[in-house]
């Protein structure tokens, strides 16, 4: 690192200017081509990594800076409860199937994700830090750390999620023959959180309020869920 | 309402969730224990929805910034998954497949029967 540019790389400015500038050249290409692919934070992930990696850049030298964007996961968490609260309505229409089908879903993917770890012999750290990655990332992240994992392995587990989510939620639907709006909706949401939400918005609008819907309830079962399934079967 | 209170309510309400936790000892995460805390005070009308709405929407709206940092943390998790990516990707897509069969399969189900019954 060269002397003129290392007082910078060690300030706190260097983490939360490239995190920004990333975001944004990121949120930008999202805009361009309208793809859920061309996802911001996957782009701006990729952009930071190569960077850090190409100028020899310690992870502990941008999370100087990081530390101060990653406090704000607190507050995030918390607002999740404010689309939850103008969806109840929808909950309240049709209570038991969508908890249900919620719960039912959640405990489904937790153990294929725990069978699977163990098929493929991964140790304790990475299979713990694998079960929550079907919620939204801030909670995500909440159960990771809670379990011992790795909460990094859960968020690009939990992108990936959601990039299958998008790819498969509604081809799997039509193959599987689930057709009723709220069951699809419902699905998507419960599968793949708000990557997937972006496609079942496309779907159309009780798809689209369903998966948003979906996303806070399963958040809140999965905190409940992981540590007890993972106990259980671990 | 003001930004700053905006936000200042929903950190207390944070903290809040943050402090039950440690002080009981419960199993759910502080966050999301405020994020319970949240609704119930949403729903009783002990906060209305405007005196956090508009610092809410704007985080909302622009909430995976906030995840860059833990994103790219796995730049520190190359090493322990070297040769572990085609799985972990594998895991990922067949638990989501089975998760959408096993949720809309039910929802469907239950859905259907309702309306028959009616």
């Amino acid at each position: 690192m060269s002397e003129l540019i290392s007082p910078f790389v060690r300030s706190p400015l260097f983490g939360i200017s490239i995190s920004l500038l990333t975001f944004y050249a990121g949120s930008l290409l999202y805009k361009k081509t309208g793809s859920s692919l061309m996802n911001p934070l996957v782009l701006s992930m990729v952009m930071i990594i190569v960077l850090l990696l190409s100028f020899h850049i310690s992870f502990d030298d941008y999370n100087r800076g990081g530390q101060f964007i990653s406090f704000f996961l607190g507050p995030a968490t918390v607002i999740l409860a404010v689309p939850l609260y103008r969806k109840i309505n929808l909950l309240k229409e049709n209570v038991v199937p969508i908890l249900a089908g919620i719960s039912i879903g959640s405990v489904a993917g937790i153990v294929s994700i725990i069978v699977m770890c163990k098929i493929f012999g991964f140790d304790e750290l990475i299979s713990v830090s694998m079960i929550p990655k079907s919620v939204t990332t801030p909670i995500g992240i909440e159960i990771s750390s809670q379990l011992g994992g790795l909460p990094s392995i859960t968020v690009a587990a939990i992108v990936f999620t959601g990039v299958a989510g998008v790819l498969l939620g509604p081809a799997v639907c039509k193959l599987f023959r689930i057709d009723d709006k709220v069951a699809v909706g419902v699905a998507i949401g419960t599968s793949s959180h708000a990557l997937g939400t972006t496609k079942a918005v496309e779907l159309g609008e009780t798809e689209g309020a369903m998966s948003g819907l979906a996303i806070g309830i399963a958040g809140l079962m999965t905190v409940f869920l992981a540590p007890l399934l993972a106990k259980l079967l671990m | 309402m003001m930004y700053v209170i905006q936000f200042a309510i929903i950190l207390a309400i944070c903290i809040i969730g943050n402090m039950l936790h440690d002080y009981l000892q419960l199993p759910i995460p502080g966050n999301v224990l405020g994020m319970t805390l949240l609704l119930f005070l949403l729903l009783t009308g002990i906060i209305r929805l405007s005196m956090i709405e508009d610092v809410s929407n704007f985080m909302l709206k622009h909430l995976s910034f906030f995840f860059i940092p833990a994103a790219v943390g796995l730049i520190t998790c190359f090493s322990i998954l070297e040769g572990k990516w085609a799985a972990l990707m594998f895991i990922s897509v067949v638990s989501t497949f089975i998760i959408v069969v096993v949720t809309g399969a039910t929802v469907q189900i239950l859905m259907k029967r309702r309306q028959y019954r009616e």
